[in-house]
């Protein structure tokens, strides 16, 4: 199987053609930011020979491009896409949205391997609630695309028991959220079973849904359970963010034997790439490098990545160059990636949409502190969301969640 | 209206599907009299203290009171009249008979009408005692085993209650640790269930699940060595009493929390249709069964999952050890409608009720359930009578139960009375019982020595199994995957 390299400059071009809104109806535009399209393909085969060891000489390589972006950067505030070619691979790629991206990721991986199945609320004839799951159904039959009745916490210890038993469901919450009523199944069955019954019964179920703050959607439907999941023992915790990485992560979590969470966000549904057509996926516990820099290191995930990527231009405009990491994996931490850009940079900013009370964040600068605690210049600072249930009012969800402005200032404060 | 009689003739059983909800055979001996009774007289319910138990049940005055409360129509196993104008007592039973009176076949064939009628079921029940008598001494054929099966339910329960007996000893020697729940006085369920199942069939169960991965085959050493906590344990010792599991047994655990198992044995049992349906594998019959006591139907989990199951018409037996005690709460304190198997037709499955302490009956029921499910009609709801004849659990003083309650039901011990109907139908010989007592006891032997004998889990063995694919534990600092690095074979590594 192809294991290509998450594209460094998809991230890249990511980065230039954002749009100054912070609304996921940003357009991204094809990897047109690299120069040479056969430069990038280059980079993307160096690295992709291996999924285990990332080289360190890649860095070198990535520094380049990051100043090449810079140049860019300040021309291509609102440029719009161009449609040159996506990749530089033999085909072209072609342009969906995440969501559409999910379902090609799910199924491909059910016309790959029969037993994969889906399980969840309206996700058969519904299409599921973000039509993640459309046409699936007619496709592949009830049975395999299996509407469920409304019982979170017996319907995912029917996917852990169908897994235990040879198929590989993949259960949908309809909501993160209302994943806490199957978390007695997730917690005690999925991450421990593997472990209890001594190695005898693999787990290989992926358990998906949207979480995190979305327009007003009020407190019970805007929670981040990644920040709940993290401590159960045995489970693999991802998030997506753009498209490539949706399908990729979708598909190498279906492909895992271990059981994985995959956490999607309900703003980044409609986000727009353009991804490659032959098979490839994202490796599970890698970060992703979505721009080169050198001044300050900012991990961040899922939506807050987009508000990041927003105050990078207007970090760059002010001079400063961050190194910005989707560190993808929750759980486990690529500490190597992470590792490598603290090591560079020596300043670190974690942008996080969890609360500030044992969020991802918090776990985050344990695990930076205890391991690169030398290389720092300045204590890690972690930009999270206010530990307040999510507010209706537009005004004060607003100020829940981490804004690009704040991220400036925190940058600022950070590089004195 | 119920179909009791009828439920045990194979001709009426297609048409079972099409009359939902309808209470299935429910099987009644004088036993069940006894639980009645002894319902209707518990000391927490009633003002008066009559005798907890009687085989006659006629003589206890309290027992109308009671009777209306539990409108007991749909309850066929009524042995005594409702009111005081029934046509007559059909509890003439003699006391003689054996309470152990095997199944409802023979009322079957006996009874003509189709009509619930206490009179003639009060007849037949004495026919039926009659037949068994006459034919005592005339060939097997009538008789519901042949002697190898009744010999093989016998060592089987022997089997469970030699081993328990022997964890009990083992434990306050301090040999075993932790939550120690014990299935004495059970044995009738366990063996009676799974000594019907194959290899390729799931079973799943509770914390007190040594006696059913015993039954379904897992060797006695297996899992006397994963009560010590040795690696040589089925489950190489990280899961303990609460956690046995077998792959090649298909034991699907051995849960703490009580309904966690249920959507697990659910999820078993879709596995098994979607082999036939969608994998196309036409002669996949896998049945699952799922054990649980009377403190689970009283859980979410169990409910969602009756109604999932029956929706998908899933090959699974949902089996209610009611043992009338969850730790010290009693069933009918937790209960507001305390009679389980009614819970199955309002999912639209059969709900039988059946005295878990007749390793026959309870096999009858059993038969019939698993071949519902092996057809693919849906699942049943099984409501077994029995008791755990210990306490909860190894750290329970029991207490709180009565001594009379322990006394009746310990009269009715499950392999006392298998013996009995074995030695009586001369389908064995007090000499080849006990044989089969000795072996059971070398067997028992045998696997406390090995478990002493074998080795304690090592700190390699500590991060072994966390993750099946053991990439989850993720890539360090140096670049390379964690489980690359020597010291996490040796257990050592930060993770």
């Amino acid at each position: 199987m192809a294991a290509t390299f998450h594209g460094v400059g998809a991230t890249v071009a990511a980065l230039s053609s954002s749009s100054s809104s912070s609304s996921p109806s940003n357009s991204f535009g094809s990897k047109k930011l690299l120069s040479s399209p056969s430069r990038s393909f280059s980079v993307r085969k160096r690295a992709s020979f291996t999924m285990v060891r990332s080289e360190g000489s890649m860095n070198f390589d990535l520094n380049s491009k990051g100043r090449r972006a810079q140049q860019l950067i300040a021309n291509a505030v609102a440029t719009k896409a161009d449609s040159s070619p996506a990749s530089s691979s033999s085909k072209p790629g072609h342009e969906l949205l995440l969501f559409e991206a999910l379902r090609e990721g799910l199924e491909e991986e059910m016309e790959r391997d029969p037993r994969v199945c889906v399980m969840g609320e309206d996700v058969g004839h519904y299409g599921g609630s973000y039509k993640v799951t459309k046409g699936l159904a007619t496709k592949f039959g009830d049975l395999r695309v299996l509407d469920t009745p409304i019982a979170e916490n017996s319907f995912t210890g029917m996917g852990i028991g169908a897994a235990m038993t040879g198929l590989r469901p993949v259960v949908e919450g309809m909501n993160m959220g209302f994943l806490l009523l199957a978390f007695n199944q997730i917690s005690n069955n999925c991450g421990m079973l593997h472990y209890t019954s001594g190695g005898q019964f693999t787990i290989p179920i992926v358990i998906r849904g949207p979480g995190g703050v979305g327009r007003q959607l009020g407190a019970e439907h805007s929670q981040r359970l990644e920040s709940y999941f993290q401590s159960i023992p045995g489970i693999q915790m991802v998030a997506c963010s753009t498209p490539y990485n949706a399908k990729g992560l979708m598909k190498a979590a279906i492909r895992s034997e271990n059981p994985v969470i995959l956490f999607e966000h309900v703003l980044l549904y409609n986000l727009k790439e353009r991804i490659p057509d032959e098979d490839y996926i994202c490796n599970l516990e890698e970060a992703e490098m979505v721009r080169p820099g050198e001044h300050v290191t900012i991990l961040t995930y899922s939506r807050m990545r987009y508000h990041v990527m927003q105050a990078a231009k207007t970090l760059v405009n002010k001079g400063y160059d961050p190194e910005v990491i989707d560190i993808r994996s929750l759980k486990p931490f690529d500490l190597y990636t992470i590792g490598n850009s603290v090591k560079k940079t020596h300043r670190v900013l974690i942008v996080e949409e969890c609360m500030r009370t044992g969020g991802i964040g918090a776990s985050l600068i344990a695990a930076i502190t205890e391991n690169f605690n030398d290389y720092l210049d300045a204590p890690i600072m972690c930009l999270s969301s206010q530990d307040v249930p999510t507010p209706y009012a537009g005004t004060l969800e607003e100020w829940t969640v981490v804004q690009p402005a704040q991220i400036v200032a925190a940058v600022e404060q950070l590089c004195q | 209206m119920s179909l009791s009689h009828h439920h045990l003739n194979t001709n009426i059983l297609p048409t079972l599907s099409a009359t939902i909800p309808t209470p299935f055979p429910l099987v009644f001996s004088a036993p069940i009299v006894s639980f009645l009774s002894f319902i209707f007289s518990s000391p927490l319910s009633l003002p008066s203290s009559p005798p907890i138990f009687s085989p006659f049940p006629s003589s206890l005055p309290t027992r109308k009171k009671m009777a209306t409360a539990f409108s007991p129509s749909k309850f066929a196993a009524q042995p005594f009249p409702l009111n005081t104008t029934s046509q007559n007592n059909p509890l003439t039973i003699p006391t003689t008979a054996s309470p152990f009176l095997g199944s409802t076949r023979k009322l079957i064939r006996l009874s003509s009408s189709s009509n619930l009628n206490i009179r003639r079921r009060s007849g037949t029940v004495v026919a039926v005692s009659d037949v068994v008598k006459e034919n005592k001494s005339k060939s097997t054929l009538n008789l519901l085993i042949t002697k190898e099966e009744g010999l093989e339910l016998y060592e089987d329960m022997v089997l469970g209650r030699a081993f328990e007996d022997m964890c009990a000893q083992m434990y306050y020697r301090g040999k075993m640790f932790g939550f120690v729940h014990l299935y004495n006085g059970q044995e009738a369920i366990s063996t009676g269930f799974i000594k019907l199942l194959k290899q390729q069939d799931s079973v799943v169960s509770t914390y007190r699940d040594h006696v059913h991965a015993l039954s379904k085959g897992v060797s006695a050493r297996a899992v006397m060595s994963e009560l010590f906590g040795k690696t040589t344990g089925c489950c190489r010792g990280q899961g303990g009493s609460m956690h046995m599991f077998s792959r090649e047994h298909n034991v699907l655990g051995g849960f703490a929390f009580i309904g966690e198992g249920i959507p697990v044995a659910t999820g078993a049992a879709f596995t098994s249709k979607y082999k036939r349906e969608v994998l196309k594998e036409a002669d996949c019959d896998h049945v699952t069964l799922a054990f649980f006591g009377d403190g689970t139907c009283n859980n979410g989990q169990f409910f969602e999952c009756l109604n999932m199951a029956a929706l998908w018409k899933l090959p699974i037996v949902f089996v209610v050890e009611n043992n009338l005690w969850a730790i010290g709460m009693s069933h009918l304190r937790a209960t507001s409608d305390p009679q389980i198997y009614k819970k199955g037709p309002a999912f639209g499955m059969p709900g039988v009720h059946v005295d878990g302490m007749d390793v026959l009956k309870v096999r009858e029921v059993a038969k019939e359930a698993i071949g519902r499910a092996r057809r693919g009609e849906g699942p049943t709801l099984v409501e077994c009578e029995t008791y755990r004849f210990r306490g909860h659990s190894l750290a329970d003083p029991d207490e709180l139960r009565d001594p009379a309650e322990k006394a009746h039901y310990a009269a009715r011990d499950p392999i006392t009375a298998l013996k009995k109907y074995l030695i009586e139908n001369s389908l064995a010989s007090e000499a080849d019982l006990k044989a089969i007592d000795k072996k059971i006891d070398e067997v028992v032997e045998e696997a406390v020595e090995f478990a002493d004998e074998s080795p304690v889990p090592p700190q390699s063995q500590l991060l072994e199994n966390v993750f099946a694919d053991p990439k989850g534990f993720g890539i360090g600092p140096d670049g390379q995957y964690r489980c690359e690095d020597p010291k996490f074979t040796e257990g050592t590594a930060q993770v």
